[in-house]
């Protein structure tokens, strides 16, 4: 049977978003502890690019999640699986975007304006304050952990049914190889 | 005859008091010490929350004009708490043995409207250098505000040194912006003790 694959900016899209959430995450849990320090600084500041460039995608993402129809799960699934993995789903859309989105909140009322690759100046959505600003840092974490289960439960599901089950599942959002 | 000397007499005084008002009062708490900096090209602003001044600003007199400034490093707020603390530090302004930046005037020339340029020597972390700043001064009645920024580099202060000598981080230029808000006090101003007794009608 012929896999129904993902296109090609579909894939793109999340190997890419994977790629830089796994550069980005352990970046942000090593430098909160950090001693304050130019390589401090300069992490903090990667790490704010790297977010920012998710952010974008993650919208390019959902533009292209409205205008697509994702490939259908095989009818074998049973049915708690395939609500459960719509319920990950979304939630990984979400904190997709409530992550940056939080991290940027945190800049802004931290004082510390976000400049994009440290060409491109984006406005501050709040004011300074600092109360807010640590209380969006605990914000931040807190979506952060809730990513981080999603992701490890996206991932699981991801491997158990390539080498459990041995369905499609995963293939769908590899890239095509071609029939020999 | 007579009536036309005293009043020419009693113009001039008028005219030299209106002209000879110094202002040589510091508001401190009305007067402000901010610079503005930045990090990993993200632009930056702080304050000092403590300094002194003794300032005698007459535009008429300018070769009197004198100023003096210092400033309690420690006060120093960055905008952000970690770079507070470490700025205390040796790489930075060492306040433990240097606690305050000194600025004292050497020369101030008017350039016009309101608009003067002034010339001083400031000292950090036991560095002195001379800095050319230029002023503004607004006055109104016996207030007066002096308003002037100029830039500095950091580093000929030797201010981050170490790991923070990196300029791609911590840019060297400093903008430091100076807001004093003076007055003229009355028991001081020279001229008003000098004025003639009342002619009597």
């Amino acid at each position: 049977m012929k896999t129904a694959h993902y296109t090609v900016t579909a894939i793109v899209l999340h190997w890419l978003m994977a790629l830089l959430i796994f550069a980005t995450f352990p970046l942000g849990l090593y430098l909160a502890d950090l001693k304050f320090s130019p390589t401090k600084l300069q992490l903090v500041s990667y790490h704010k690019w790297i977010g920012i460039t998710l952010l974008l995608l993650v919208v390019l993402r959902l533009f292209w999640r409205l205008t697509h129809t994702p490939p259908a799960l095989p009818d074998a699934l049973p049915r708690w699986q395939k609500t459960a993995s719509g319920a990950v789903h979304h939630g990984l859309y979400l904190l997709l975007v409530a992550v940056p989105l939080s991290g940027w909140l945190m800049s802004s009322a931290k004082g510390i304006q976000t400049v994009w690759f440290g060409l491109l100046p984006l406005p501050d959505l709040l004011n300074k304050n600092k109360e807010l600003g640590d209380f969006l840092g605990y914000v931040h974490e807190s979506l952060n952990d809730l990513l981080l289960l999603l992701v490890a439960v996206h991932i699981a599901a991801a491997l158990k049914h390539r080498f459990i089950d041995h369905d499609e599942i995963l293939s769908r959002m590899l890239p095509a190889r071609k029939q020999l | 005859m007579k009536w036309t000397s005293t009043m020419l007499v009693l113009g001039l005084m008028l005219c030299s008091h209106t002209q000879a008002i110094e202002y040589n009062q510091v508001q401190v708490n009305q007067s402000a010490l901010t610079f503005g900096y930045k990090q990993m090209g993200v632009a930056m602003d702080g304050s000092f929350k403590q300094f002194t001044a003794q300032v005698r600003f007459d535009p008429a007199r300018l070769a009197n004009a004198q100023a003096r400034i210092e400033v309690t490093l420690d006060s120093i707020d960055t905008g952000l708490k970690d770079a507070d603390e470490e700025v205390a530090g040796k790489l930075w302004f060492n306040t433990r043995v240097y606690p305050l930046a000194s600025f004292f005037s050497t020369g101030i020339r008017p350039l016009g409207g309101g608009r003067y340029q002034a010339t001083g020597k400031l000292t950090i972390k036991g560095r002195t250098l001379e800095v050319t700043t230029p002023v503004t001064f607004q006055g109104a009645g016996n207030r007066g505000v002096l308003d002037g920024n100029f830039t500095l580099q950091r580093t000929a202060y030797a201010i981050g040194e170490g790991e923070w000598r990196d300029l791609g981080t911590v840019a060297d230029d400093v903008q430091i912006k100076f807001h004093l808000v003076v007055f003229a006090a009355p028991a001081v101003a020279p001229t008003s003790s000098n004025l003639p007794p009342r002619k009597k009608p």
